[in-house]
């Protein structure tokens, strides 16, 4: 193709402004992306930081050491972070259980069945999820206590408990996923002969791996994440803590002296495995907003 | 327009035949004497295992309220008022310990037992109903179900009642229940302030003036609180959307190179469990942190000065929202038909007004739901606050401090100071505004009208 002058100048000064524009673009992202990021590599580097206390005057720490991750594991005297882990494992590894069934079931109803007080169940599950959650929790702890399940080995009841009991609510991203997987579908096993929970076992359920992994993990990571309830929960009860607590106490007046280097190398040993699971969870729940059969 | 969404609610595909009315109406003795016998329909036409089953849970139910119920529903109306310490006892010669009442449970004792009857209620009425059609089929001659086909209907046309047993009793017993308890709670004088710790009364609506009138040292609090939570609210859901969304359409320019690599370095941020980043990010912005210490060369308050500590939480909240939005909104923006902007290159407009008249009104039909939620969201954000400042800095001699929102505040009032009534009261006030701006809105979207669109 043939270009006058003219054409081609206005061709270069074209791309000499969109090749301005980029590099402005890939500063500011790289900009960006240090702020963002410092965070979480300062958190690291201080993991191993060998000076003690908590009062920092310099990014880089003097001398590195290991023992961090070392006092972690083996000085188990007044914060036993192994037992907190094991504590935070047992509950969430049920309350992954319960709730994946309360969820998708409940989602199951909402999406395919057709009776009276679906309407009614979808509205007050909307209405109740206006109220502060906190709201409740002061009555929550109190039920759990005429109960009795507040002292001992059975705070870990009482957290699975709170954790899977109201999760049946959490149903909208999966009966959005299950609204398109097509009705035919579910026709189709009517007439072969199937009842409706062979369809939700044999039909709905093997169309859904997306929006079941992405349940799934985030009911696995409930427990992991939240501090506040099971700090009401267990109060005192050193023993029954999750690593939430545990790590938020690392950091209190007490404890911050000899645990911040701690604390740091901690939240580093459970952000990874979170963070993967977190990514994990995007994957799938972009997978299953795009939908079950796929023109 | 209330007939019209009736007929909404209720398609003809529900039958209506089985109503207690009717069983009123048409029963026959059998029928009528289920009204009080519950079962007795049922055994009657040769349904025994049912109609012993309903009869059994009758029994229960009656002896948990001669034992429990009433004497229980009985006290709610006065919470209690014997005191604890001794009293002499009948023989006059002792002085004994008396364990007096001890309201907060004698309220949720009450609760419990009217969310057992109300219980109740809706399971005999399902009996009466199951009465009258065993006795409508057996007239017309058509098959009564057995106990075993009873069971394979669960799992076939009643399979929701199965499927939701489970899910509604956690509902109601660890959200819907508890509620009703706390809500209770901000019409009594449970707190600590003039020693109601053990024996409370019902007050009425007295907290609620306190609570919103100006001249109390509550009310005060209150509108500085409720101003300050819009402020932020407003703030922290239109600044994270709009910057979000720049940085999205940012990382998806032609001419960015690595658009994975950007995007999971901002995602990595959000991965990681968020009361662990907020606590490193208050520890680097606290007096002994880095920040402070290693990088500026004076001192900057950004958790002690009022001002301060508003911006320090705002802009740390854009630090974990931008990359959710970036996260929601980029599968959105690459749906935005291509042409749109092609005309409006062709029209001479350039990037901001493309931004401006195209991107921005797209995403906001699209997107509309989701920034309700977020609003929702961040009135009722807990975390953000509560580990970077706990609401601090707080005016001395009072509950709440200059960052605090109401959530937190409420928190505050319950755990900290056990104000338990003006708690409950704040929670219904945030509750009454943030159900306020949804309906609104979500009556407005045609997700909620048009729900079954796509199926």
């Amino acid at each position: 193709m043939k270009k006058n002058s003219s054409e081609a100048v206005q061709y270069t000064s074209a791309k000499l402004k969109r090749l301005v524009m980029d590099i402005i673009t890939h500063i500011f992202l790289t900009v960006l992306a240090i702020i963002w990021i410092a965070p979480v590599v300062w958190v690291i580097i201080t993991s191993f930081r060998g000076e003690k206390g908590d009062f920092i005057d310099r990014i880089i720490p003097n001398s590195f050491t290991i023992n961090n991750y070392k006092k972690l594991f083996t000085d188990t005297g007044t914060l036993n972070f192994p037992r907190m882990f094991m504590n935070t494992l047992i509950i969430s590894v049920i309350v992954c259980l319960i709730s994946s069934f309360f969820v998708l079931s409940v989602a199951f109803c909402m999406s395919r069945l057709r009776f009276k007080t679906r309407r009614t169940f979808m509205n007050i599950c909307m209405i109740l999820g206006l109220f502060p959650g906190f709201m409740s929790m002061v009555a929550v702890y109190f039920i759990l206590k005429a109960l009795g399940l507040t002292e001992g080995g059975l705070i870990k009841v009482a957290l699975i408990l709170v954790y899977s009991g109201g999760s049946g609510m959490g149903f909208y991203i999966a009966k959005g996923f299950f609204d398109t997987i097509p009705k035919s579908l579910d026709e189709a096993a009517c007439i072969d002969g199937a009842t409706k929970f062979q369809v939700f076992t044999k039909v709905i359920i093997p169309l859904s791996k997306p929006i079941i992994v992405y349940t799934v993990l985030t009911a696995f990571m409930g427990p992991w994440l939240d501090f506040i309830f099971a700090k009401v929960i267990c109060l005192t009860n050193i023993k029954e803590y999750t690593v939430a607590i545990g790590l938020w106490n690392m950091l209190e007046k007490e404890y911050v002296y000899q645990w911040f280097n701690s604390f740091c190398a901690g939240a580093v040993l459970i952000s990874i495995p979170i963070s993967i699971i977190f990514i994990l969870m995007q994957k799938f729940y972009q997978d299953g907003m795009s939908g079950a059969v796929k023109g | 327009m209330k007939k019209k969404k009736k007929a909404l609610n209720a398609p003809s595909e529900f039958s209506k035949d089985y109503t207690v009315s009717k069983a009123l109406a048409k029963g026959d003795i059998f029928t009528k004497l289920s009204f009080l016998i519950m079962g007795l329909g049922n055994i009657v036409r040769k349904q025994f295992i049912k109609g012993l089953l309903f009869l059994a849970v009758e029994i229960g139910f009656i002896y948990f309220m001669v034992t429990y119920g009433i004497s229980n529903i009985s006290m709610l109306p006065s919470l209690g008022g014997r005191e604890a310490g001794y009293v002499l006892d009948p023989t006059g010669q002792f002085m004994t310990y008396v364990e007096g009442d001890d309201s907060k449970l004698v309220l949720l004792y009450g609760v419990v037992s009217i969310v057992i009857c109300i219980a109740f209620f809706l399971f005999w009425r399902e009996t009466v109903k199951s009465a009258y059609m065993a006795q409508v089929l057996r007239k017309k001659g058509k098959h009564v179900n057995n106990f075993f086909e009873d069971i394979k209907d669960l799992f076939n046309s009643n399979l929701h009642k199965l499927l939701l047993a489970l899910p509604i009793t956690g509902v109601v017993a660890f959200t819907i229940l508890p509620l009703i308890y706390m809500i209770s709670m901000a019409f009594t004088n449970y707190t600590k302030i003039g020693g109601h710790l053990q024996l409370f009364n019902w007050v009425g609506l007295d907290n609620f003036f306190d609570v919103v009138s100006l001249k109390g040292d509550i009310g005060k609090q209150f509108w500085a609180v409720a101003g300050w939570t819009i402020v932020w609210a407003i703030l922290a859901t239109f600044l994270n959307y709009i910057l979000g969304m720049l940085l999205a359409i940012i990382i998806n320019r032609k001419g960015t190179r690595l658009k994975g690599m950007w995007r999971f370095l901002f995602i990595l941020s959000i991965a990681i469990p968020q009361f662990v980043s907020l606590l490193i990010i208050r520890t680097m912005l606290g007096p002994n942190g880095p920040v402070n210490n290693a990088i500026l060369s004076e001192p900057v308050p950004f958790f002690t000065n009022a001002t301060y500590a508003r911006i320090t939480v705002i802009v740390v909240n854009l630090w974990v929202g931008i990359p959710y939005t970036m996260l929601q909104v980029t599968g959105i923006l690459q749906n935005i038909p291509a042409d749109l902007y092609e005309a409006a290159r062709v029209d001479g407009a350039n990037a901001i007004t493309t931004f401006f008249k195209i991107t921005l009104p797209y995403m906001l039909f699209v997107t509309g739901p989701y920034l309700v939620s977020t609003f929702t969201g961040n009135v009722n954000n807990f975390n953000v606050i509560y580990l970077l400042t706990g609401g601090d800095p707080r005016p001395v001699g009072s509950t709440a401090g200059k960052t605090d929102l109401l959530v937190t505040w409420l928190f505050k009032l319950t755990i900290n100071e056990q104000r338990y009534n003006v708690g409950a009261v704040i929670g219904i006030m945030t509750f009454i505004v943030l159900s306020i701006v949804s309906i609104i809105t979500y009556r407005n979207t045609n997700a909620y009208k048009d729900e079954e669109g796509f199926q």
